[in-house]
């Protein structure tokens, strides 16, 4: 192996295909670049001043030529486009299947957590050849989640969720960046990725002893910050019963509607007036200030775990 | 020596009231080159933190205000004024064969106006500095930097208006003061450069200065436009930020081909290939550089359809680009060449854009782009399109038209020898950037993991020869100004109008008013002018 590589290493299932698109280009752009240099040196050798040459009627315009080479850099810029499109649209296509992670950003450090309430900070351990979706919102600026060796990036902006999945092909240790500028230390705001075949991942969060998951954290959440009191069915409060609403299709009391999301529910505690539900009085008090996002996160998860309506 | 321009005067007062364009360019000189050096010092510096991979020269906060003060001086202080303000300001009225700028006493307002927004952002500097990034993203310009970020906004602001009105005195002189019997079709290709320039800066730079409102606004009174947590939305800023921004790099871009399209023909001896489609490209480029903005975003969140579409759009901005290379490549064919100093300059540059033209499409592919975005492989490729073009350029020009601005000759040999070592040196200063980008390193990093050392210590020694490049011309062109040969008043043989008139010019430029009989570039091998 060359001491050095013009790639970094390939360790998810989308690395492979933009690694193609990257030398496909790399050939392309060579070529042309190289031929622009030769045609420039070579003229400028045969023309340069004094040279004996035949310089008849020089060409001052060539309309064939010209369109030419507007046409024939169309074509392919249309196929590269059509290529890296495709593979980007399939970047943004969340497998249904995917294992989440939910991920908090702030300046300096990342904090994940696992489905099963198992928590990290600066450092992931996935499984290898599952989809792995990450849910990321951050707690201050705009920061941006970016593993090279997955080849894939995704900036990190607070007051959203942003979402991103990859399938890790090999075990092993890969950086994790800050990729989006985000003050002092961005620089050291990064860790990395253990990637693990899937029996030692299965070890690996056993070992970090019983935990209750994200679900329970926030069902503990709900009761704790009094959601209970008015959302649960037995309450005497009119409140939207909130089983089954992730995905489902909200009416509100303007008339519009939207299909209710993570970020739907993130803005319902924290702007609750903002889109109320049709049938109902805008009573709910804002919990801006008082709800962490990672808090915010476990009672998102909590409502999905709810049995169905 | 007769009378010219340069003696009508040798009082402080009659250079700061001057309202003659010639004057007017050189204050410009004066200013960005001062500018230049400043911007050149923090870049030095960054490259000397970079050439180890731990933080060791100085801290992660000063070095974010380095290269915060490195973009935000060297794109509105140095490259959008470089080659409109000054050079353009001294040539655009002679091309055109008129007496002065339609407007001179804005011409001179604007002026200071840019130096009044440039003593802001250097207050700003010596203050403490700022630490956001010259793109000033939100909400952390807002909510969460403790540096000066108004007084650097407010400069900022400041200078905007400065481009504004030069752009506006350019579009009006071209539109009204040109020569008897020179048409559209007839200008050179300088000067459509630059009135294409002068429509982005007059459409654009408005846009930039709501926006940079919006932000003090927000920072100062905490209103929420920009910041999610007093209900704005933080990719609001950056569509506005990059809809100015996106067409300002075209600002800093197309000035530059104006320059490599004087240069090439004369010292080709041949007329530019393909005139026509070299000035329908000019304006191509201005207007789809307007809707190419959302390509910055690809990974920030906004949709996928919004995605495609700034995608197809930025490749199709390529292809005036690749038109104006090609055309230039052409118009060496069956030429005679001389490579003088310029010559060598405008070739630099030709190579140079050429690369950083085609890295862009790996930046307008989106699948791509999600991997290099805000790694060295977009610093590696502005740079190649910024200084690897425009300022190559802009040395190139200020070689080619030395002798009609100062009256003397350049040391010929000490022109070339620069010119070799600014492009040895830059392409080793930002070559290794591109691999150290595809390589996964983020840009706007104090510190890096261990691996990424070689191609670092391989930039910062390529800066090294770069600084020596840039330096070199500071000493010989200052030399020249009492030492040169004095030229005559068209050494290279060229047929624009501003080589018609004595060198230096007098100060209404033509003895008598220019008319224009023949169509531009009218080179011929032989190396004799056509017969009128």
């Amino acid at each position: 192996m060359s001491a050095f590589e013009l790639l970094p290493p390939a360790a998810s299932t989308m690395a492979g295909r933009v690694d193609t698109i990257f030398l496909t280009l790399s050939a392309l752009c060579g070529f042309v670049a190289l031929a622009i240099a030769v045609l420039i040196v070579v003229f400028a050798i045969r023309y340069r001043e004094g040279a004996s040459v035949d310089r008849s009627n020089p060409p001052t315009r060539n309309r064939a030529l010209e369109i030419g080479w507007i046409v024939v850099p169309l074509v392919i810029f249309a196929g590269i486009f059509l290529w890296a499109g495709a593979d980007y649209a399939e970047l943004r296509r969340q497998p249904a299947d995917a294992m989440p992670i939910f991920v908090v950003a702030k300046q300096w450090m990342w904090k994940l957590e696992h489905e099963g309430g198992r928590r990290e900070i600066n450092e992931l351990h996935v499984p290898v050849g599952r989809p792995v979706r990450l849910v990321m919102t951050s707690e201050d600026v705009i920061h941006s989640f970016f593993v090279p060796a997955f080849r894939i990036k995704q900036d990190v902006v607070p007051g959203r969720y942003s979402s991103l999945w990859f399938t890790a092909t090999g075990p092993g240790n890969y950086h994790l960046f800050c990729a989006e500028y985000c003050g002092s230390q961005h620089a050291a705001m990064g860790g990395r990725i253990v990637a693990m075949a899937p029996a030692d991942f299965a070890r690996w969060l056993e070992s970090g002893g019983p935990t209750s998951g994200i679900a329970a954290r926030g069902f503990a959440l709900f009761r704790r910050y009094g959601c209970s009191g008015c959302h649960d069915p037995r309450s005497t409060v009119h409140a939207p019963d909130l089983a089954g609403l992730l995905g489902r299709s909200v009416h509100l009391a303007d008339g519009r509607s939207l299909v209710a999301d993570e970020a739907y529910i993130r803005d319902s505690v924290l702007l609750p007036n903002r889109d109320v539900v049709a049938g109902f009085e805008p009573i709910m008090p804002s919990f801006v200030g008082q709800i962490a996002e990672d808090e915010l996160m476990a009672i998102i998860e909590y409502i999905r775990s709810m049995p169905g309506a | 020596m007769a009378d010219n321009y340069l003696t009508d005067g040798y009082t402080l007062a009659s250079w700061l009231t001057t309202r003659d364009h010639k004057r007017i360019a050189l204050l410009y000189f004066a200013a960005i080159t001062t500018f230049f050096f400043v911007g050149g010092a923090a870049a030095t510096l960054i490259r000397l933190e970079l050439a180890t991979a731990q933080g060791d020269l100085v801290s992660d906060d000063t070095y974010n205000r380095l290269f915060t003060a490195h973009g935000v001086i060297m794109v509105w202080l140095f490259l959008i004024p470089s080659i409109p303000s000054a050079l353009g300001n001294f040539l655009m009225p002679m091309m055109i064969g008129a007496r002065d700028l339609a407007f001179p006493r804005l011409n001179l307002a604007s002026w200071y106006i840019y130096v009044a927004g440039g003593v802001m952002i250097i207050t700003a500097l010596f203050l403490g500095g700022v630490d956001t990034g010259w793109t000033f993203y939100t909400p952390f310009s807002t909510l969460f930097s403790n540096s000066h970020v108004v007084l650097t906004l407010l400069g900022v602001f400041v200078v905007g208006f400065s481009s504004i009105l030069t752009g506006l005195n350019f579009i009006v002189t071209v539109h009204t003061m040109r020569a008897p019997g020179l048409t559209w079709f007839r200008l050179p290709l300088f000067v459509w450069a630059n009135y294409a320039t002068s429509l982005i800066l007059v459409l654009a730079t408005p846009v930039l200065a709501m926006t940079l409102v919006l932000l003090a606004i927000e920072r100062i009174f905490q209103v929420g436009i920009f910041n999610p947590a007093l209900g704005g939305d933080p990719l609001l800023f950056q569509h506005l930020f990059w809809f100015y921004s996106h067409p300002a790099v075209y600002i800093m871009i197309l000035p530059a081909m104006g320059v490599a399209s004087e240069i090439i023909p004369c010292f080709a001896r041949r007329p530019v290939f393909g005139y026509r489609f070299m000035a329908y490209a000019i304006l191509g480029i201005a207007i789809i550089g307007f809707l190419v903005w959302g390509h910055h975003m690809f990974v920030s969140g906004q949709s996928v359809y919004a995605s495609l579409v700034f995608s197809l759009l930025s490749f199709l901005v390529a292809i005036p680009s690749a038109i104006k290379v090609f055309n230039w490549t052409a118009t060496l064919y069956k030429g005679s060449i001389r490579f003088s100093a310029p010559m060598l300059y405008a070739l630099g540059f030709v190579g140079l854009f050429t690369i950083g033209g085609l890295t862009g499409l790996y930046l307008a592919s989106l699948a791509l782009d999600v991997h290099l975005t805000d790694t060295y492989f977009v610093v590696a490729h502005f740079h190649y399109i910024m200084v690897g073009g425009s300022v190559m350029a802009y040395f190139g020009g200020v070689h080619f038209w030395w002798p009609k601005i100062s009256g003397r000759m350049y040391p010929e040999i000490w022109g070339k020898v620069a010119a070799v070592i600014v492009f040895v040196g830059f392409n080793l200063t930002f070559f290794p950037q591109y691999l150290l980008g595809v390589q996964g390193m983020p840009r706007r990093y104090h510190a890096y993991p261990d691996e990424f050392t070689v191609l670092n210590v391989l930039s910062s020694a390529g800066a090294s020869i770069l600084a020596v490049g840039y330096l070199l011309p500071l000493a010989y062109l200052a030399w020249s100004i009492f030492r040169g040969e004095r030229a005559t008043s068209n050494p290279w043989r060229a047929t624009g109008l501003e080589w018609q008139t004595a060198s230096p010019p007098p100060t209404e430029n033509f003895e008598h008013p220019p008319e224009v009989t023949r169509e531009p570039y009218d080179y011929r091998p032989e190396g004799e002018i056509a017969p009128p």
